[in-house]
């Protein structure tokens, strides 16, 4: 059946209310009921949860074949939980395993093995990259994989579409009791925005720290509440990969026109006055527009309210300059958007639910005013793909690139036209990540394009001399340079699928022929 | 475009890349420099010089530059590789090319002479490859005139080349180019004295934006009509301070338009805001309005 | 054209490609390892034997390791491969066989 997006959806998925997307709002206002973990009483005195090892947490959660284990990705590529945690589970003989994760990264190029033997059955994250999404694109895995958006991912736990059994939790500092910080440590992340759904609706939860601080551990990001265990490791990541260093605007000299021209965007459009919100994402010209919004926002003499998502230096340092009144963070990047959560009382952490849930009464992201993502491919119909390479092989991440395109009133997309001979400007994407009735304004390096359904927008940047083109122009500029693509060989099967954020499906990938 | 036209088109910024560098000669003319500078010369290694011809001769006969003008950097004339380049350069039909180390008028004619070769095996039109030469000595500034005038019917104007220039004249960089300042002034006066356009040197220092800009001041306030460039993210300062204020734009269309109220009438000296005016303002009026529409802020209807 | 020794020409870099021409009996031999080569590899194959056409060249061996590059890229860098084998150095023939 077709979707709202002119994708093929196999009738077989459609089982169980699974529906195809039909469009952004479809659901709005709907009332379900939550799921709700199983959790053990304990009235009973206790001094501590801390136990000797992963193993002797997965034997004490009683662990079994066919359970479902989740982790989130604040560790990012310096994360050494999930292999650790996946290791004892195989080394003990379960099999069947499905890894619910709020995202994966090249660091979980291990897990790739335990797909090919059949013991990880089940993928359900945002990000899939590396190995993993390669033996994911050539079929290995038995069950497809299912990609959501971080909002998404709450969304499936909340109204029990996921179900975890146990909720690993890598933590920079904790107490004996389980009350878990993504500050301090050696493996200082700043928040663990991403692990709160995880805490409140997994059945067994243990916190695994590398830094056992003193009871009570506060304040908390995971409350002691929520967590059966504890247990310390040597090393919970590579600190270095964890945060990197302070990002630093691009010199690229094609990323700093685009990021001009975003900002020009910014200053052209209505939402541009005293106290807008703003996200960018951690892109090239994404951050690099920051840097041009600064004199703008000074001629202007306007500040923002807040900023929010995943957070590096060029937020707080609007933040600092007192351009923005506070940042909402649900991820840090680099060392000083970490230092900044720890010690600026206006920089907030928020949970995922916060930020980009569809399923709660209205997360921040429904009150954004503007946001710059970044793409892989973008279509005629402005739809979006940041998950599949143009090999068709799975790798990349939705991330909050669904949701905050969703919820914000101004959803710029910033891409070169080219990379290197592939065109990000094409007829259709491989795989639709964000609908295109979410974006609304295109810009590249080759000009400016505006959805159709915004000419109040145009109308806005035509009295602009920004370089105004249509989306069709820019996809006909760049066949031209690059030659029309062969189309990729997919086979029948269908091996991950793209949930909308609204549980809907919005895509599917197929497998693909790995490349003689 | 006449060839006339040609020569005298607006030229504040001629950026430079590399045309061995396949990323960059794809599609330079995005960043809007009014001329694009491709390099065979010191930005190509010395075995890679054949690589280089081959990359930009495919890149001349396949981009679509889009009215950005397109001149190719050959290299001088004590290498073995200057007559191949203007060969490449005609056959590829790029706008002109830059002589690298022009010293004397016999250059520009030796130069000239393989151009006319060149234009004739390749079947183009004789005289539409233009140059420009690059002056890099003292030697070549105290025959700045003889190298302007040598060839008026191709010759685009002289640049100097600060490296080799303040090498040449036992000094080096300082912020307030003092140590270059005989050698852009000198140029200067024998370009305006030829009628041909006159360009100043590169700045290296990307990250010195104040030092740029004090620079680029300074070399408008002489008379230059533009710079070279090595970075994108020079351009837009060069528009920015090249551009005229408003008043200057006003003033501007005010002369031209009594001019041709006048003109009409047959009237030859007339008054505008007191002002004694003749045909002696039009061109630099005219050129005001034409810098005003290249730097995107003239909204009047000249 | 006469090939008469290996010659390599462009580089590893992004959008750049390396072109490997080896004289080899047997007609053309086209090995082509691309990051596109998806969606391009075909497009890749197809300008190499054209560009060795244009030079009369029917045998070779040429290896492409191709980094995305441009048509444009692909031709140049086969030429210039061509024209180091050959051993010729100056005096091409733009607009003729080079087109």
């Amino acid at each position: 059946m077709k979707n709202a997006v002119n994708r093929e959806i196999p009738d077989e998925l459609l089982v169980n209310g699974r529906e195809v997307f039909q469009g952004s709002n479809y659901r709005d206002g709907i009332r379900y009921q939550k799921a709700a973990p199983k959790v053990r009483m304990r009235t009973s005195q206790l001094d501590s949860k801390v136990l000797p090892s992963i193993v002797d947490a997965i034997k004490a959660v009683e662990f079994k074949d066919g359970m479902t284990v989740s982790f989130h990705h604040h560790f990012r590529n310096g994360d050494y939980i999930v292999n650790m945690v996946m290791e004892e589970i195989v080394k003990m003989g379960f099999k069947d395993i499905t890894i619910a994760a709020s995202s994966l990264g090249t660091s979980h190029d291990p897990i790739a093995e335990y797909i090919e033997q059949g013991i990880v059955t089940g993928i359900q994250t945002s990000g899939i990259r590396g190995k993993m999404g390669e033996v994911v694109s050539f079929g290995k895995l038995k069950t497809p994989a299912i990609l959501r958006s971080h909002g998404g991912r709450v969304r499936a736990i909340e109204q029990g579409e996921v179900h975890i059994d146990v909720a690993f939790i890598g933590a920079p500092t904790s107490d004996c009791y389980g009350n878990a910080s993504g500050k301090g440590g050696k493996s200082d992340c700043g928040v663990l925005a991403y692990a709160d759904v995880d805490a409140k609706y997994a059945d067994n939860v243990v916190v695994i720290t590398d830094t056992l601080v003193d009871f009570p551990n506060f304040p908390a990001s995971i409350e002691a509440v929520d967590v059966d265990y504890v247990v310390v490791v040597d090393e919970i990541g590579d600190a270095s990969k964890i945060a990197s260093a302070a990002a630093r605007f691009s010199r690229d000299p094609r990323d700093l026109l685009m990021a001009e021209y975003c900002a020009k965007v910014i200053e052209a459009t209505p939402y541009f006055k005293q106290g807008f919100s703003f996200q960018t994402g951690a892109g090239g010209p994404s951050l690099a527009a920051n840097r041009y919004l600064e004199p703008i926002l000074r001629k202007h003499n306007i500040t923002m309210s807040w900023i929010c998502g995943g957070i590096s230096a060029p937020a707080v340092d609007l933040l600092n300059k007192g351009l923005c009144e506070c940042i909402v963070d649900t991820q840090d990047f680099d060392t000083v958007g970490v230092a900044s959560v720890h010690t600026n009382p206006k920089h907030f952490e928020i949970s995922t639910s916060q930020y980009a849930s569809p399923s709660n009464k209205s997360a921040f992201v429904n009150k954004l005013d503007y946001v710059i993502l970044a793409a892989l491919e973008i279509d005629v119909d402005f739809n979006v793909n940041v998950i599949t390479g143009s090999d068709g092989v799975l790798r990349g991440a939705p991330g909050g690139h669904p949701d905050t395109a969703a919820g914000a009133k101004c959803c710029i997309i910033v891409t070169p036209l080219l990379r290197g001979r592939m065109a990000t400007v094409c007829d259709s994407v491989v795989t639709v990540t964000t609908p295109g009735e979410c974006v609304d304004i295109l810009v590249t390096d080759y000009g400016i394009a505006v959805n159709p359904k915004r000419p109040d927008l145009l109308e806005a940047l035509q009295k602009t001399k920004l370089p105004l083109t249509t989306i069709e122009e820019l996809r006909d500029i760049a066949y031209s340079i690059v030659g029309a693509p062969d189309p990729l060989p997919f086979k029948d099967r269908v091996v991950a699928i793209l949930e909308a954020r609204d549980g809907t499906i919005l895509d599917v990938v197929r497998e693909i022929e790995p490349l003689k | 475009m006449s060839n006339e036209r040609r020569l005298k088109r607006l030229r504040r910024t001629m950026m430079f890349l590399s045309a061995q560098r396949p990323g960059l000669i794809k599609d330079a003319y995005i960043y809007g420099a009014d001329s694009l500078m491709i390099d065979l010369e010191d930005a190509v290694a010395e075995n890679q010089k054949d690589s280089a011809r081959f990359s930009l001769y495919n890149a001349l006969k396949t981009v679509d530059y889009r009215g950005t003008e397109v001149i190719v950097r050959i290299n001088a004339l004590d290498t073995p590789h200057w007559q191949e380049d203007i060969r490449v350069v005609v056959a590829g039909g790029a706008d002109g090319l830059r002589i690298a180390k022009c010293e004397t008028k016999q250059d520009v004619f030796t130069i000239v002479e393989a151009i006319e070769k060149a234009e004739e095996e390749f079947g183009r039109e004789p005289g539409s490859t233009l140059i420009m030469a690059a002056l890099e000595s003292p030697l070549a500034i105290l025959n700045a005139y003889e190298i302007c005038t040598a060839c008026p019917e191709r010759m685009i104007g002289v640049a100097i080349s600060g490296g080799d220039y303040r090498k040449t004249m036992g000094t080096k960089y300082y912020p307030d180019g003092y140590e270059i300042f005989a050698g852009r002034a000198n140029m200067l006066v024998a370009a305006r004295a030829a009628g041909v356009q006159c360009f100043d040197t590169v700045f290296t220092n990307l990250d010195d934006e104040e030092g740029f800009r004090k620079e680029v001041q300074l070399i408008k306030e002489m008379g230059f009509d533009g710079k070279s460039l090595i970075s994108p993210r020079q351009i837009a300062i060069v528009h920015e301070i090249f551009a005229p204020t408003e008043k200057e734009i006003r003033d501007a269309e005010k002369i031209v338009r009594a001019w041709r109220e006048n003109e009409a009438k047959g009237v030859g000296v007339f008054t505008v805001d007191g002002k004694m005016i003749d045909i002696a303002f039009i061109p630099g009026a005219e050129r005001v309005i034409e810098m005003a529409k290249a730097s995107g802020i003239y909204e009047g209807d000249l | 054209m006469l090939l008469k020794q290996p010659a390599i020409a462009g580089t590893l870099e992004s959008s750049d490609v390396q072109v490997t021409i080896t004289p080899q009996d047997g007609g053309v031999k086209v090995e082509v390892d691309s990051t596109v080569k998806a969606q391009y590899g075909r497009h890749i194959e197809e300008c190499v034997r054209e560009t060795l056409g244009n030079l009369n060249i029917d045998n070779a061996l040429v290896k492409v390791v191709d980094q995305g590059a441009l048509e444009c890229t692909i031709k140049a860098r086969v030429e210039c491969a061509a024209f180091r084998s050959a051993q010729v150095e100056d005096n091409y023939p733009w607009g003729g066989a080079i087109k």
